[in-house]
């Protein structure tokens, strides 16, 4: 790196993690410039976590407070498992991004704020009646004012880019500053611009540029008069990767369809927030993937349900109004005993609800949400990266026990990303599949002594044509029966089916105080938060147990007695309190909701907040 | 399997078959088992796929794999079967208000796409397993449990719906016209794309007689105009008339007095443009003969080939896609 004049003058200081918010326009390419860091600090060896924050709309009225678009990065030298409560330092670009973010910004934290957009009529956008920039409201703040469309301007002159153009590079301007305030290396992105802008040089250059010349005008400057350094994490050791939870989910899949050695098949409709998966696995198709974007929700289950009848690993991607459509094909994969997977990454509710925001409240729908007896088996992840072990576990279970699964994820760990250590491929169990191919006594209902599974039979196969359908089946032939014992067999059996897949995955255990007075027990995407919330717990020596779920249906085995080790559980779900009905139903339990449903992850202290109040 | 000749018998599943007495849907059953017999067909490679309704219940009854599915998904599934393995033969079922009304979507989109599907649509113009409701092939006017006053809807034409989809094998037949019946079946089983089928069927409890006009011997002559590719469109008794374009409308006239038999349309479904299909579709049934036959047939991509030809170029480019490389793709860094 160039060597500053002001050097001498700047102090370094060694933290243990920073958290930092890119805010601006939607058009300002806020998500871009926030995983541009986040793949640099990853290389740098940090442990990280992110938080993505953007409008449903693609480009909200310019300038105005819906039309905020925001990215926070978290990155330690320490073990971390969520993006942080309140930001260090925040990067706004215009005065509707430091509206809206100022609030949450830590006091005393950094303001690198773009004075370029602080005109008349912005203030005006963001329904600013002052110039806050002039006011009292910074107060407290370290606010560092820079006119980045100006600098922008100046560092791209003479490379001939119209203006819109020259502009659109001042979110990497900004990226330099906080490479250099953070002592990021700047090669990894430059290097990445020349890929990512292959086919337009110019904007190499242009881009380039932009970021050099933000790093070095805080160098040459001296408006920092610190600047913070985060160590490498002490990580496990082993290769690792920064992953999002679509991209571990598409990943996953791959994997599980040559752990089983299965074509994959994907149906699926393109919804917000789960469509990267079909993105990523259209990519994939020298891995024999079939994707198949359908006319819609429906057909894209029945597609997929079309597919697991033809042999194939068979998936569907959605989001809860997506799950609500598929109920009734849902219904048809139960009462045929079909394997297909289908992947919910959740987000606010109901209806349309928050499209771009996390909800866990999808967790009924996928239990219950079919008519009648139609039980299935519902897993969650709990992280971006468990998004791929839960993904090969959903399409295990599947393919193992003859079953519709549905995987919880959310828009939080769908979108959100962290270091990943990757897996050994060679460690991977196999998913045991077979294709029967005796004609020999072949009754398509006949069912395996141990799980229940019905044989699974390839059409193509000579001997075995047999029909299937939504019609009651008879147990054994699968006839049509209208039978009524028959049918009350049946409904027990399916279900007998599903809660037998308990005795094929590991027993909970409970993290921290293994009884007492408090159990906390989470599910899915809230792990990072009530992870890094017991850690606290425990620094402070509080007695509380923990157990987070990956499986919602059936639960482990041995909940209930976890459970009754404990006077009283305390159950946070980013919904108005859905595992904590489906506890109360199973177990008596004295269960205490702690509830957050505004399109946002728990806050490390909100958690906090509520074991120390059950504690007293 | 493939020593020994087929029977229709071997067809025949070992199910009872629950029509009414006296339902159209047992002469087609009985024209598609005449007729896989007669090809031959491969049990083990055919599936039979449908939906919700009195001709969904097919699949049960043919003795090849089968799947009876939910209502008016069958072209989705259908979909799913052929996209995961595009050797399999697959048929897919259904009728009126499966096809046009819940299924819609699903159908318009498969025939759009040109998945190879053979499409069997029996339309008998009432909902009859769920006992006697109008369905959205149903005249306006018609009387049913449902429109005492009578349908107010206009009603689809099912083959106009197929064209407009894109449909590249359209064709309608009768299943009391068992040896028209069995030329198109033999005909669509040849098919390589979607192959859509119109089967007027009659439902002798809801809707007794809704296809009289083109049944009844007495009058059919006259009120059905039979499309065979290379043949002048004529029709009535002794082919007194004939069919001519005027302008963009199709209109018939005796031949002889009227005009001269080189006047009639020469019908050929394989045009590139589908318009004249589609003005024969829409004639006005109640002044006009229905028409019987190809109403269009020509060559269109495949679906399922398309799909499979992108995997196998992207394997001969890629490779056969290493899991290894997947999981270690983007930056990547090492904690010792």
């Amino acid at each position: 790196m160039s060597t500053g004049q002001s050097d001498a003058k700047v102090k370094v200081e060694v933290v243990e993690e920073i958290v930092i918010r890119f805010a601006g326009d939607s058009g300002d390419g806020m998500q871009l410039t926030g995983t541009q860091f986040t793949t640099t600090s990853a290389l740098v060896g940090n442990d990280l976590a992110t938080f993505p924050d953007y409008p449903a709309e693609i480009r909200a009225p310019a300038g105005t407070l819906p039309g905020v678009s925001a990215f926070q990065v978290r990155f330690a030298s320490t073990d971390i498992h969520s993006p942080g409560d309140a930001p260090d330092a925040l990067v706004a670009m215009n005065p509707a991004a430091l509206k809206v973010n100022l609030k949450e910004l830590k006091k005393g934290g950094l303001i690198i704020v773009n004075e370029g957009n602080f005109g008349k009529i912005d203030l005006e956008k963001a329904t600013y009646t002052y110039n806050p920039l002039e006011s009292s409201d910074l107060d407290g703040f370290q606010v560092v004012r820079v006119d980045l469309n100006k600098l922008t301007r100046e560092a791209l002159a003479g490379l001939g880019l119209d203006t819109k153009s020259t502009l659109r590079c001042k979110n990497f301007f900004a990226l330099g500053m906080t490479y250099w305030v953070y002592s990021r290396p700047i090669e990894p992105t430059l290097k990445w611009m020349e890929g990512q802008f292959k086919k337009r040089p110019e904007l190499v250059e242009a881009n380039q540029r932009a970021l050099k010349a933000g790093y070095n005008w805080c160098d040459i400057t001296g408006v920092f008069q610190t600047r913070f350094e985060v160590p490498p994490a002490k990580l496990t050791p082993g290769k690792y990767r920064n992953i999002m939870g679509n991209q571990a989910t598409a990943i996953g899949l791959i994997a599980a369809s040559r752990l089983a050695n299965l074509q994959l098949f994907l149906g699926s409709y393109p919804i917000t927030p789960a469509s990267d998966v079909l993105h990523d696995l259209s990519k994939m198709k020298q891995y024999g993937v079939v994707t198949f974007q359908a006319e819609d929700e429906i057909a894209a289950v029945c597609s997929a349900l079309g597919a697991a009848y033809a042999g194939n690993l068979a998936v569907t991607t959605t989001s809860g109004p997506g799950l609500a459509l598929k109920g009734e094909a849902l219904g048809l994969a139960v009462m045929t005993e079909l394997p297909i997977v289908v992947i919910d990454v959740q987000r606010g509710g109901p209806s349309t609800g928050l499209p771009t925001k996390t909800e866990q409240a999808d967790l009924l729908q996928a239990v219950y949400g079919r008519n009648s007896e139609a039980p299935l088996c519902v897993l969650a992840a709990s992280s971006p990266s468990d998004c791929f072990a839960a993904t090969v576990e959903a399409c295990r279970i599947a393919l193992e026990h003859m079953t519709p699964v549905i995987l919880l994820t959310d828009g939080y760990i769908a979108n959100g990303a962290e270091p990943w250590l990757l897996p050994e491929i060679e460690a991977l169990k196999p998913i045991k599949t077979s294709f029967r191919t005796n004609p020999e006594g072949y009754l398509p209902y006949s069912r395996d002594p141990v799980t229940l599974a019905r044989p699974w039979v390839k059409p193509g196969t000579p001997g075995l044509e047999h029909r299937i359908g939504g019609i009651e089946k008879a147990d054994g032939t699968g006839n049509v029966s209208y039978d009524p014992a028959n049918h009350e067999f049946m409904c027990r059996t399916r279900a007998e089916k599903v809660a037998r897949i308990a005795n094929h995955f590991p027993e909970a255990t409970v993290k921290g105080a293994q009884s007492g007075k408090l159990l906390v027990l989470s599910w899915g995407g809230t792990y990072g938060s009530v992870a890094a919330a017991l850690e606290h717990c425990e620094k402070q020596k509080h007695s509380v147990g923990w157990v987070h779920l990956r499986h919602l249906n059936p639960f482990p085995r041995n909940l209930g007695e976890l459970i009754k080790r404990f006077d009283k559980v305390l159950v946070p779900e980013l919904n108005l309190g859905q595992l904590i009905r489906m506890i109360r139903d199973q177990f008596v339990v004295h269960a205490i909701p702690f509830n957050k449903i505004q399109g946002r992850p728990f806050m490390t202290s909100e958690v906090i907040g509520a074991i120390e109040k059950e504690l007293g | 399997m493939n020593a020994t000749t087929l029977t229709k018998k071997d067809y025949k599943s070992d199910q009872d078959v629950r029509w009414c007495p006296g339902c159209g849907d047992y002469a087609i059953l009985n024209a598609v088992q005449g007729v896989f017999a007669e090809l031959q067909m491969d049990r083990a490679k055919t599936v039979i796929v449908s939906g919700i309704g009195c001709s969904s219940r097919f699949p049960y009854y043919m003795n090849t794999y089968g799947f009876h599915t939910i209502h008016g998904r069958a072209p989705a599934v259908a979909t799913g079967i052929k996209l995961a393995n595009p050797e399999l033969d697959v048929w897919v079922v259904t009728g009126d208000g499966d096809a046009l009304s819940i299924g819609g979507n699903h159908f318009i989109h498969a025939l759009r796409r040109n998945v190879g599907l053979k499409v069997l649509l029996f339309n008998n113009r009432i909902y009859g397993l769920t006992k006697g409701q109008y369905s959205p092939t149903s005249l306006v006017g018609a009387v049913t449990k449902s429109s005492p006053n009578g349908a107010m809807d206009n009603p689809f034409t099912p083959v106009s719906v197929a064209l407009g989809a894109g449909a590249a094998f359209v064709a309608r037949t009768v299943d009391v016209f068992g040896k028209h019946l069995q030329e198109t079946l033999r005909e669509t089983a040849a098919v390589k794309g979607s192959a859509f089928v119109e089967i007027l069927q009659n439902c002798n409890i809801f809707n007794d007689g809704a296809w009289m006009h083109v049944t009844d011997k007495d009058i059919k002559d006259d009120h059905v105009v039979e499309l065979r590719a290379g043949q002048p469109l004529r029709f009535g008794k002794e082919l007194s008339h004939g069919l001519r374009l005027r302008g963009f409308e199709v209109e018939k006239f005796q031949v002889g007095t009227e005009g001269g038999a080189e006047d009639c349309i020469n019908w050929n479904p394989s045009t590139p443009n589908p318009g004249l299909a589609f003005a024969m579709a829409q004639l006005n049934e109640r002044e006009m003969p229905v028409p019987l036959g190809v109403f269009r047939n020509v060559e269109r991509a495949n679906y399922e080939q398309s799909v499979h030809a992108q995997i196998a170029e992207a394997r001969a480019k890629l490779g056969n896609g290493d899991l290894k490389k997947l999981l270690h793709s983007g930056d990547t860094w090492t904690v010792s």
